[in-house]
This record gives C-alpha cells, sequence and structure tokens, in this order.
C-alpha cells in the first residue's frame, strides 16, 4: 500500500524550503509530467520510495538517516514550480 | 511549536486537538500538519494529520483516528492532554486545498477520517458565503463513528454510506460505483477524496468510469500509524 | 530544537534481551516495500546466479523445490524498528545452490522482481547464514512477504533478505543497493544498529 505526494510537503520543505507537492516532475523512464502531489509513496519508514502514478518507476527516494535528510532523484529529469 | 488547549473525542477511537500556535501564518482549507513527538532518548515519530480549522486563527483543530497498532496515534488520542506542548510543522501542502475563488461545484467523498480535511472545506466553504455548490459524500463504519457528527448533523448537502451499520432506512455496505454514481455532482465538477488508500484509488477509478475528468480528481490517502 | 514530549516513549522498547537496540516486539508482520507487489507466477520464475565470468546458473521453480529444505527457526529484525521472535521459515540453503558456483569474488548484489536490489557479503550467504525461502509458518509464503520465494539472512536487517528474490550476482566490490545508496548502512548488523551511513 502507498500513499500519494501530498505527504512530502514536510519532507520536501527542509531541503527546498517551498513547497514542492505542487511542482511538477517529469519521469525519467517515461516521460509523464505531473504535481509530485499525485505521486505514489511507499513509505515503508526511515526510507521513502516515490514512484511515478503513470509508469509505477522510481522518481526519488527519500530517507531520513538519523539527524541528516537524503534526497535521491535519480528518476526525476525536470522540476517545474510557480516562480514565487 | 504549539500547545494543547483542550481535547474532546468524537468518535469511540477518535479525537479532536485543539492546539494554539502564537505565530501561525493561518492556512487554506485541506492542508496538514506534520506532527513530530520525541521520546527521552531522542527517538522521534514523525506523522502527517489534516486540519479541520483553516483561516487566519491561530488556535488549529486536528482530528486524530486511533491506529490500533500505531505509534503515534495512540499516543495523540489517549495521553495528550491540555497544557502539552507539541512540536509541529505547517501549514504543509498546496494542492489538496479548497479556497473560495474556485467556482466549480465541489464534490467531497471521504472515507473514514479522511473527512477531516473535507470538513475544513465546508467550514470555510460556509463561511466564504461562496454561491458554488458543495456537498459531501461520506463512507464510514457506522454512525457512531462519524467525526464532526453533530455540525454535519445541521447540513443536508450530505449523504452517509455506511459500511457496517446504520438507521433502518440506509443501505449498508461497501460503497460501489452505482451508488457513487448516485450520490455525486455530475462531471465538470471539482471532485476532492480522502480516505484509505484502497477506497481513494476505488472511488477515483469508478469516478474517470462515469466521466468524471481526471484532472478535476484531486486525491489524499492517509497511512496514519 | 526539539522538546521531549510529555509521555511519550515510542513503542516498547523495552530491555528484552532477544531484541536488538532500538528495536520493540511485534506479533504482527508489518509489510514494507519500496513499490507494489510484484506478481510473479511459479510457471515462469527462475532463479540465477551470476559469476564474474559470465556464468549463468539457473534453477526453475520445479528445480528449486527438488533441492533438500531445511527449517529455519529464527528471529527477524527490520530497520524500521520492529523484531519478530521466534518465526519459522523452511526454505533451501544457499549453501546448496552455491555448491557448483565458482567465484574469487567476496560480494553479492540481490535482485528482485520489481527492480528492487541490496547488497552483501558473500561470507554473510554462507555456512548456513541464509536461505531461499518459500514457506512461512508451515503455509506458502505470501506475495506481500515476498512470495514465491524471499531471500532470508535473519542476521542482518531485514531489508538484506530480498523479497522476490530473482538472482545473486557475484561482484568485486560492495556496491550499494537500493537503500544503501541512499542512507541506509552497507552491512546493516542489527546488534551494532547498523541502521544508517
Amino acid at each position: 500500500m502507498h500513499l500519494d505526494g501530498n505527504v512530502l510537503a514536510g519532507p520536501l520543505l527542509e531541503l527546498f524550503r517551498e513547497d514542492m507537492t505542487t511542482a511538477t516532475a517529469r519521469c525519467a523512464s517515461c516521460g509523464d509530467v505531473s504535481v509530485l502531489a499525485t505521486a505514489m509513496v511507499y513509505d515503508a519508514a526511515p526510507g521513502w520510495c516515490v514512484r511515478c502514478h503513470v509508469c509505477g518507476d522510481v522518481l526519488l527516494t527519500f530517507v531520513r538517516a538519523g539527524d541528516r535528510l537524503r534526497i535521491d532523484l535519480r528518476g526525476v529529469t525536470a522540476l517545474e514550480l510557480p516562480a514565487g | 511549536m504549539g500547545t494543547v488547549a483542550s481535547t474532546s473525542a468524537e468518535t469511540p477511537s477518535g479525537r479532536s486537538i485543539w492546539i494554539d500556535v502564537p505565530d501561525w501564518a493561518g492556512n487554506i482549507a485541506g492542508q496538514h500538519v506534520d506532527v513530530r513527538l520525541t521520546a527521552p532518548d531522542g527517538y522521534q515519530a514523525t506523522r502527517s494529520y489534516s486540519l479541520a480549522s483553516s483561516g487566519p486563527s491561530p488556535r488549529l483543530q486536528l482530528a486524530v483516528d486511533k491506529l490500533p497498532d500505531g505509534e503515534v496515534s495512540p499516543y495523540l488520542v489517549d495521553d495528550l492532554r491540555a497544557g502539552d506542548m507539541l512540536e509541529l510543522r505547517g501549514p504543509l501542502g498546496g494542492w489538496f486545498v479548497w479556497s473560495p475563488s474556485v467556482e466549480q461545484p465541489v464534490q467531497l467523498i471521504a472515507g473514514g477520517s479522511g473527512v477531516v480535511p473535507l470538513v475544513a472545506m465546508i467550514r470555510a466553504h460556509a463561511a466564504s458565503g461562496s454561491t458554488a455548490p458543495m456537498q459531501l459524500l461520506y463512507s464510514v463504519r457506522t454512525p457512531d463513528d462519524r467525526f464532526f457528527a453533530d455540525e454535519l448533523e445541521k447540513l443536508d448537502n450530505i449523504t452517509y454510506a455506511y459500511t457496517r451499520s446504520g438507521p433502518p432506512d440506509a443501505t449498508i455496505g461497501r460503497l460501489t460505483k452505482e451508488r457513487l454514481a448516485a450520490a455525486v455532482l455530475p462531471v465538470g465538477s471539482a471532485v476532492f477524496v480522502c480516505g484509505p488508500t484502497g477506497f481513494v484509488e476505488a472511488v477515483a477509478s469508478w469516478l474517470v468510469d462515469l466521466g468524471h475528468d481526471a484532472s478535476l480528481i484531486k486525491t489524499e490517502r492517509f497511512g496514519g500509524a | 530544537m526539539s522538546i521531549f514530549t510529555r509521555g511519550f516513549s515510542g513503542r516498547g522498547r523495552d530491555n528484552n534481551p532477544a531484541l536488538p537496540p532500538g528495536q520493540y516486539l511485534t506479533e504482527d508482520f508489518p509489510v514494507l516495500s519500496a513499490g507494489p507487489t510484484p506478481n510473479v507466477d511459479t510457471d515462469t520464475w527462475e532463479f540465477t546466479i551470476t559469476t564474474e565470468t559470465g556464468k549463468v546458473h539457473r534453477w526453475n521453480w520445479e528445480q528449486l523445490m527438488a533441492l533438500p529444505t531445511e527449517d529455519i527457526h529464527t528471529d527477524i529484525h527490520c530497520v524500521t524498528r520492529w523484531s519478530k521472535l521466534g518465526t519459522t521459515w523452511r526454505g533451501v540453503s544457499l549453501d546448496t545452490l552455491f555448491a557448483d558456483v565458482e567465484t574469487e569474488y567476496d560480494y553479492v548484489m540481490e535482485h528482485s522482481y520489481g527492480g528492487y536490489t541490496t547488497n552483501a557479503p558473500y561470507e554473510d550467504l554462507r555456512d548456513g547464514k541464509a536461505w531461499i525461502a518459500h514457506t512461512f509458518e508451515g503455509e506458502p509464503l505470501d506475495p506481500e512477504h515476498g512470495g514465491p520465494a524471499r531471500l532470508l539472512v535473519p542476521h542482518l536487517y531485514f531489508w538484506k533478505s530480498a523479497k522476490w528474490i530473482r538472482g545473486l550476482t557475484m561482484m568485486a566490490e560492495d556496491d550499494p543497493g537500493f537503500w544503501e545508496q541512499n542512507g541506509y548502512h552497507i552491512y546493516g548488523d542489527p546488534w551494532q544498529e547498523q541502521r544508517y551511513w
């Protein structure tokens, strides 16, 4: 079972200092461009695996390792958010 | 950082929690907060909870359902009391939100405690004087399991779908595509669906089958624990 | 800055000597996964071991079932802090599967149906320390727990016991797998509490 990208708002805020759930991400695997809020989040804490809601491939992983936060954007070829 | 102002029972397993956050910047209906608990040995657990409140008020309302095998929700429901300090971050999320500038009719669909952010939208809608139609379809186990029961009782734009037991004249059982079709606003409405993952997946796919535009359907799945 | 939360201690982290540090006891079997459960059919299932020469050792389901099986009684420890004591599994020892494999390499990458990977030293998969398990508590292993077959390496954190196991590839270096690339510990000994690097 998985959650959706809404739950990424807090964790991604730590890295990007913006609400990234309304940002679009382009999937490296299938090219779909969707807001991160619609991504599938497998929240097997402490590691979260975020997958494209169209093709299911990995967009990014997110690990809270002790006092560090590590985000791997392996499956995202572009991020776009409204200029603030 | 917030201070718990009060708590009150919503259902046999759920509680409302009011929290004062003096420097709260205000929030839009549908947003959530991340609550972080810290044990004496430094162990931390963080979970997301939707806000039932919106607007500028620095008194926030959460409504939390206790998951039996959970770690954070049992603490919030059973142990938390007025005067406790609670570390929270927010408001969070700019996607699963409703604001009065939306002019489309709005269909809200809740499964269980997924009603919380949708109640925030109902309240914001009422407070704004918006003329856009808004109605709620609320799937819940029994009448006793309804969050905000007294408040919702006063509204006439709500359809209940009881899955375990309910009034004699009600259809009891899991929501079906046919019951969904009969209860929701027509194609072209904005739709917000919030609930457990299986519920959200089923409802969203039925809506698309019924001709609703996927781009007008916003979903939020909750895990809890 | 964080404050302590009055009355919150986390879930049952008591001082049971059978529990590694920071773990709590569970009677359930939580399902953890980085993706959807793949539909793996035993009619087309195969397991391979690939060495540095490119040689591929293959077993189909029937061949796996024909190998000697062992009953395994063990505790399992998940990095998400739950431990489950006294579990019973049945499967084929990796010693049996490696019997005819010739390799000079010291490390192994585990590959799963669905794309998951995790790494381990070769010596941690030998001498009665690792199995391909197909039965849990007397029943065929449920797909959500890795069925039809998963690796079982119970002396390491359970993310090293790859679900839906499809093959092992010998490696010269200890290259990191899926989670190890992103913050999980390269080895993962629960008694040393090696959760992250």
